[in-house]
């Protein structure tokens, strides 16, 4: 049964594999860890296809920043449920480096942190087959936003303070 | 006027304020036409062309009010703990994963039962807020409240399947427990005397606010290695102790007068007391929030979440060293600053608006002790406080007296507080950090009135700023991580030292007490600290002494072996003992600490117990 996650606010099935799920499958799209990128990166760039790397909260998103053209995924993993360096890495990717492929945030997503996720840029997410059903709404438990954030996850802009960044403006 | 027409008056600005959006809106645009069929005496006020004085003749509080953006997302944070409540008490939440979100809601596990810690923003009380405080005691709790140095207020025996219920009535006076606990961005602390203090450069409660909104659910700041404190001042003095807050920061003028800020870094108290360094001397103030997303980015990043106890902000810094760390900043800064956010002149306005002085009367200075009682010079001299406008003073009750926990305060004292707010203070009371209350415009001519009610009311112990004001965290009664009591050495320093004559002659002296080395109770900083540490399971005491909070900050030093509970009171009386003798004219204790250093202070302690 293929994995099912929450991606733009809608329940799919997911046709990204890991690289552990795709043996004899040459042509899914595959989702590598940051080392497999970074050790065979000429075999993966001549493999072709659509490519995702998974960061962990200790990566660096500079690392990926020379191949964020190349890449159609970027996940970054909460490895427990205090994990926080993943909303950071969402907001430069998103913000700074202008990121605009899928970012789906792996490891620990539940949906008390969605709302949190979508905020700083996440789109997909894998949640537990318990609780996905039921994760969309906690996409809007706020009506409105105090503080700007690019917000690339939520179905809707919400409305925001005036100290919106000169961007959006 | 008389009192219920000013309410009436009042409570219909309030309504005038609902339905025309926020203050600002009034000061920025022409009269609005009413609503048809409107006879609201606010609308009358608003279009009679001259409102705005008149707002300010009527408008009782000089704070910030909720609009319909603060008040939706206080109600849907509610609706959110409710649910997460309901899933814990079902089962669909295990322990852990409700853990991280009641904190977020300031919801602790405590010794007894749950405790929570409701944000009192910068330390700003309405009188129906504190009048809704006290009903919350009384209805949810056992009849009182504890004041905290984070000027907080915590309840110690809710029920958790009510605690939704008790933020729920919070939401409806605008007040809420968001993120008081946990690993994110706490209650922005200020100066108690914002705004009246003759000292003050700027008032910092707009900043606050703005802070205060800023933090709120920030997205990506929620789920940092560890807690974060943030504290603004913008006086002279620093009654904040923001030298021992994660951030400082302090209003100042640049080199051509302009407006901006002091940004520091890295100062906190706990196991590893350090002082804040400045990261930037001068950050133009429309910065204010990218530079402080930077400094997050920054700590969020690369702080310690392996450790806990090396995981707040002043371990970064000081491992990475100041000049690193500054440079990480400013280079995260100039990288994202133009896209963060920028606070408008507008915006500044807008919030300000929500602080104006209240309605002063046009009175003289006066000598309000004068021909009055010893015991109304007493509290005159050491619980009032001087104020920018003619006339008036800052008036601190006291929440310190011998048999009371520091910072606790009963239901119906927190409604007579309210009351006297209303009568003398334009309805406003705020918390100090030092664990007491102020009422912080009253008429001088009515300070005698003022301190019979309060002298009634057991709220008029005149010991601000002196031996028996002591701050204290609530220690092994009701707390799960201490090692020793706090409330009843608190009790045993008060009654040892109960001449008021000698405390008075004693002068300024802070003595700061936690029953942990999480120092809740500031130990470090106090100018005597005391330390509950656990000696194979007894209650023992470490002291140290030359701690200092303001913009002196300096840290505390250990005079020696820790004593048992019973010598504590003995211990202190012979630091001051020291003191006495050898103290120069004008001269604090902490000012012969620094002078002498510790080792005549400490000669004296342990020959005396050599000898005994």
């Amino acid at each position: 049964m293929p994995r099912r996650l929450l991606r733009d606010g809608r329940v799919v099935d997911d046709d990204w594999l890991y690289l552990t799920e795709a043996a004899g499958n040459g042509a899914a799209p595959l989702i590598l860890t940051l080392s497999q990128w970074q050790n065979e990166r000429d075999v993966w760039i001549a493999r072709g296809g659509r490519l995702g790397v998974v960061l962990s909260p200790a990566h660096k998103v500079e690392l990926l920043v020379p191949d964020l053209a190349r890449l159609d995924l970027v996940g970054a993993e909460f490895a427990g449920p205090s994990e926080g360096r993943g909303y950071s890495q969402a907001r430069l990717l998103r913000e700074h480096w202008k990121f605009g492929g899928e970012l789906r945030a792996t490891g620990f997503v539940r949906r008390d942190q969605l709302i949190l996720m979508a905020r700083s840029g996440f789109n997909s997410f894998e949640l537990p087959d318990s609780e996905i059903d039921n994760a969309a709404a906690a996409l809007s438990t706020f009506s409105f936003a105090y503080q700007p954030s690019n917000d690339a996850g939520l179905p809707l802009k919400l409305q925001r303070r005036p100290w919106d960044t000169p961007a959006s403006a | 006027m008389d009192s219920a027409m000013l309410h009436a008056t009042a409570n219909s600005l309030c309504r005038a304020n609902h339905a025309f959006g926020s203050l600002k809106t009034r000061f920025r645009g022409p009269a609005q036409e009413p609503p048809r069929g409107c006879n609201d005496i606010g609308h009358k006020l608003m279009l009679s062309g001259n409102w705005r004085t008149l707002v300010h003749q009527t408008y009782r509080w000089s704070m910030y009010r909720y609009d319909v953006v603060d008040k939706t997302l206080v109600r849907e944070r509610v609706a959110q703990f409710r649910d997460q409540t309901r899933r814990f008490l079902a089962g669909e939440l295990t322990e852990d994963e409700f853990r991280h979100l009641r904190l977020r809601n300031g919801l602790y596990i405590q010794r007894h039962a749950p405790m929570l810690r409701v944000a009192v923003p910068y330390g700003l009380l309405s009188s129906r807020q504190l009048r809704a405080l006290g009903g919350i005691a009384r209805r949810y709790d056992r009849g009182y409240g504890h004041f905290t140095t984070r000027q907080n207020i915590q309840f110690n025996w809710p029920k958790l399947e009510e605690v939704p219920d008790i933020l729920a009535e919070l939401a409806e006076v605008e007040m809420h427990s968001i993120q008081t606990s946990g690993n994110c961005i706490r209650n922005t602390t200020s100066d108690h005397l914002a705004g009246v203090s003759p000292d003050e450069l700027e008032d910092p409660r707009p900043w606050c606010e703005l802070i205060r909104q800023w933090s709120t659910f920030h997205p990506e700041f929620t789920y940092l290695p560890r807690k974060f404190k943030i504290a603004v001042t913008g006086a002279a003095q620093d009654r904040a102790a923001s030298l021992v807050h994660d951030v400082g920061v302090h209003i100042v003028r640049g080199p051509d007068g302009s407006p901006g800020f002091e940004i520091l870094a890295g100062g906190g108290l706990g196991r590893t007391p350090i002082i804040g360094q400045v990261v930037r001397e001068f950050l133009p103030r429309e910065h204010l929030l990218s530079y402080l997303e930077a400094v997050l980015r920054v700590y969020n990043l690369e702080g310690r979440r392996d450790n806990i106890h090396k995981a707040r902000i002043k371990i970064l810094v000081r491992s990475l060293g100041i000049e690193e760390f500054r440079r990480r900043v400013e280079a995260e800064w100039e990288n994202t600053r133009a896209a963060g956010p920028l606070v408008t002149a507008e915006e500044v306005i807008r919030l300000r608006g929500f602080f104006d002085p209240p309605a002063y009367r046009s009175l003289p200075d006066g000598e309000p002790a004068a021909g009055k009682s010893t015991a109304f010079r007493a509290w005159y001299r050491y619980n009032t406080a001087a104020h920018k406008v003619p006339g008036y003073r800052a008036v601190y009750i006291s929440l310190k007296k011998p048999d009371v926990a520091p910072g606790d305060i009963t239901d119906s004292q927190m409604e007579l507080v309210a009351d006297l707010a209303d009568r003398y203070s334009f309805g406003e009371v705020r918390v100090t950090h030092t664990q007491n209350l102020l009422l912080a415009d009253v008429e001088q001519d009515k300070a005698f009135e003022l301190w019979q009610t309060l002298a009634d009311a057991g709220l008029a112990t005149p010991n601000i700023g002196t031996l028996t004001d002591m701050i204290a965290c609530p220690g092994l009664d009701f707390c799960s991580l201490a090692n020793a009591r706090s409330i009843d050495v608190a009790k045993l320093i008060s009654d040892r030292f109960d001449d008021y004559d000698y405390i008075y002659d004693l002068g300024e002296l802070e003595i700061k007490m936690s029953g942990c080395m999480n120092a809740c109770g500031h130990h470090h900083v106090g100018h005597i600290g005391i330390l509950g540490v656990d000696k194979g399971g007894q209650e023992w005491y470490q002291i140290t002494i030359g701690g200092a909070a303001g913009a002196d900050a300096s840290l505390g030093q250990v005079i020696g072996p820790s004593v048992p509970k019973t010598d504590v009171p003995e211990t202190i009386a012979r630091l001051l003992e020291v003191y006495v003798e050898r103290r120069q004219p004008e001269e604090r204790f902490l000012d012969t600490v620094r002078r002498l250093g510790i080792k005549p202070f400490k000669e004296r302690v342990y020959a005396a117990s050599a000898a005994a």
